[in-house]
């Protein structure tokens, strides 16, 4: 394990799928990494609202949030989670996304909120590091 | 002095024999080289003959080629119609319809989950009215039509016998397949609806509709195709389509139908991946696996009845999107293997699928890409080419052994509802899906163009992009409620409480499903009754 990828020992991490796309294998590949990696994952299951996940998010104190969608409506979906967090007063925490994005999404969703977007060509050793290496610069900066 | 050496390393060539590793995906170790004592004829048998490891016909393709099927639909009905007619005209044989997520989930177009889905991934079909446009000038008795569909397979099944009605087509002319298959959607696709009781008897309900009704349609395709892509291998994936197979069966059975009858027209769907051995070994395996179980352990004699007659789609998890001109290639060879394991009926996958709904440019090449294979490589003249081949021969076998082990484990457990209503079966599945893409990343399993061979100064563009019209889902949601204010909304809620009476009872719920598609009422108000009754699966979230 890297460096990076250490410091998610016991972090709290919530994987969801938003939307209707019942491909869950990206989501449950990447909780198992995370688990791997000494976080603590809630997996939320398919078919949630964006507003449950918000609501998951907040009662679970979760430090990270972490969407699968592979649908193609990535936008929509990410842009209601923003807005419903933003409404639960937790803006603050970090949003990250995963499954077949388009790249000329990817400006529109970072405008959004989204930290990072993750691929499924990237190796999973790629995404637990780089997600680690955000959530420590975020921690970082807010100290 | 002299060791005798061990057969496989009598005559080692250069380099020692390690340029290629001798494990399969799916674990199998393989011989340098496959004998004649490897080969047992009687276990091979002849072409359309039990127990049917060279294909289900005795002439093989010459009688007939395979459907051409392109899975294809998107946005509106008006859209994918017009791409339906353009795939026909380029000499596509057969549709295939690809619904959105809110008509597989059973969902209208205004239900708040369903407002951002609406035309992404299929095209949307909520009630009677847009069929009618999406087969508008496309003659339903003589094109077999496919529909992936399986929450509410029933629902639109039923719509497409109301179809059929309008337009004037003889309900027994009908061909074509709904995938109808829940089992799987539980453990790798999600668009379960009802827990998996109700769901059987809806899929019972079905099949015994259909022998009767439109009895050369195929009411139920049994699909490997998701769990294999989601991470299972192809061993494991004939395993567990065969084993839900086996509770499709034990279902009818239990309803009292007749097997002669209803196991001729069960059918099955695969992915093909690019081990070409593997995957042509997989169908030989699988076709004499099925016989076998039809005729010994349901004790069926009719040969028809033993068929094991398949689709498959090439491509999925296969490609990729580094460098994603390399993908034909890719479909190419898969499509060879479809052909050399006697598929029915194959999808091919556009290079550009894996992340964006194919242009009508990639959509073309992936239909020439079959027409090649059909009319210029010669594969389809002789029936299973591979027949006899020493080393096919002995994969077939050891793929066979392989099938029958998952099966035994599955039996182990308690069988396939047990192994999906508990979640082991997701989580087998998923863990498998990690060690591939372990061994990906870690380049033991070779992709060419992502993690070998990769440039520095690789650009992996595809071409031409893909966009949805964004007033589709529009467009939908307006013909949605133009439909529900002028529709006779005293004759949809009497259909609707009859198939709700339906549900509550024992009866066939089919015919009233037709009845409501009839008065137009919409596949979420009829999923929204049968869950008043059935209620919902709770889907067992187990890492």
């Amino acid at each position: 394990m890297s460096a990076a990828a250490s410091k998610l020992a016991g972090k709290r991490i919530l994987i969801a799928k938003p939307g209707l796309d019942g491909h869950d294998i990206g989501a449950k590949v990447v909780a198992l990494a995370l688990r791997d990696a000494g976080a603590e994952v809630i997996y939320t299951g398919l078919r949630k609202a964006p507003d449950y996940i918000a609501r998951v998010a907040v009662d679970e104190d979760v430090d990270a949030v972490g969407l699968s969608i592979l649908s193609g409506s990535h936008v929509a979906l990410v842009e209601e989670t923003v807005r419903h967090l933003k409404a639960m007063d937790a803006a603050d925490i970090p949003l990250f996304l995963g499954g077949t994005i388009a790249k000329e999404d990817h400006a529109t969703l970072r405008a959004a909120g989204v930290v990072d977007i993750f691929t499924s060509d990237m190796a999973i050793e790629e995404v637990v590091d780089r997600l680690a290496e955000r959530l420590d610069a975020l921690q970082e900066s807010r100290a | 002095m002299t060791t005798p050496k061990p057969k496989d390393a009598a005559a080692p060539g250069p380099g020692g024999g390690d340029a290629v590793p001798p494990i399969t995906p799916s674990g199998l170790e393989l011989p340098v080289v496959a004998r004649a004592e490897d080969v047992d004829a009687a276990r091979i048998g002849e072409p359309g003959a039990y127990p049917f490891t060279r294909g289900v016909f005795p002439n093989g393709y010459r009688g007939r080629l395979w459907t051409i099927r392109q899975y294809s639909g998107f946005g509106s009905a008006e859209e994918s119609n017009a791409r339906y007619r353009f795939l026909l005209e380029q000499g596509q044989t057969g549709l295939s319809v690809a619904l959105d997520l809110p008509t597989q989930c059973g969902l209208d177009p205004t239900d708040p989950l369903a407002r951002a889905e609406i035309g992404k991934v299929g095209v949307s079909l909520s009630n009677l009215s847009e069929m009618e446009v999406l087969f508008d000038g496309v003659d339903l008795s003589k094109i077999s039509t496919s529909f992936t569909i399986n929450g509410t397979a029933a629902i639109i099944y039923a719509m497409y016998v109301a179809c059929a009605d309008k337009k004037d087509v003889p309900r027994e002319a009908l061909t074509g397949t709904i995938q109808n298959d829940i089992l799987k959607e539980y453990v790798a696709r999600g668009t379960w609806i009802f827990p998996v009781r109700p769901s059987m008897r809806m899929i019972a309900d079905s099949i015994l509709y259909s022998n009767e009704t439109t009895p050369r349609f195929n009411p139920i395709s049994i699909a490997g195709a998701h769990v294999r892509d989601a991470g299972a291998t192809a061993v494991e994936e004939m395993a567990y389509t065969l084993a839900n197979g086996v509770a499709y069966v034990e279902e009818l059975l239990r309803r009292g139908a007749d097997p002669e009858r209803f196991a001729a027209r069960l059918s099955f769907f695969f992915y093909v991946h690019m081990d070409l051995m593997e995957e042509v070994a997989k169908f030989r395996a699988g076709r004499r696996i099925w016989a076998s179980l039809i005729r010994d352990r349901f004790g069926v004699e009719s040969p028809k009845a033993q068929l094991f007659r398949f689709g498959v789609v090439c491509g999925g998890s296969s490609l990729t999107s580094a460098q994603p001109y390399n993908n034909i290639i890719r479909v190419t060879v898969e499509t060879m293997a479809a052909v050399l394991g006697g598929a029915q009926s194959i999808f091919t996958c556009a290079y550009d699928e894996a992340f964006q709904i194919p242009t009508e440019f990639s959509a073309e090449l992936a239909l020439r890409t079959q027409q090649i294979i059909a009319h210029e490589s010669g594969l389809a003249r002789t029936v299973d080419p591979f027949g006899g081949s020493y080393a096919m021969e002995d994969l077939t076998n050891r793929t066979e052994e392989a099938i029958r082990a998952v099966m035994d484990e599955i039996d182990a457990y308690g069988g396939v509802e047990k192994a999906i209503e508990d979640g082991w079966m997701q989580a087998r599945i998923a863990r498998r899906a990690y060690e591939r893409k372990t061994k990906v990343d870690r380049g033991e399993t070779v992709v060419v163009g992502q993690n070998r061979y990769r440039r520095d100064d690789q650009t992996d563009d595809y071409g031409e992009v893909f966009k949805l019209d964004p007033a589709a889902a529009r467009r939908v949601v307006e013909k949605y409620e133009a439909l529900r204010d002028s529709r006779d909304s005293q004759a949809v809620e009497r259909a609707l409480a009859a198939l709700r009476r339906a549900a509550w009872g024992q009866e066939n719920v089919l015919p009233y499903l037709v009845d409501c598609c009839h008065a137009y009422a919409t596949v979420g108000e009829m999923v929204a009754e049968l869950k008043r009754e059935w209620g919902e699966f709770q889907e067992p979230v187990r890492l």
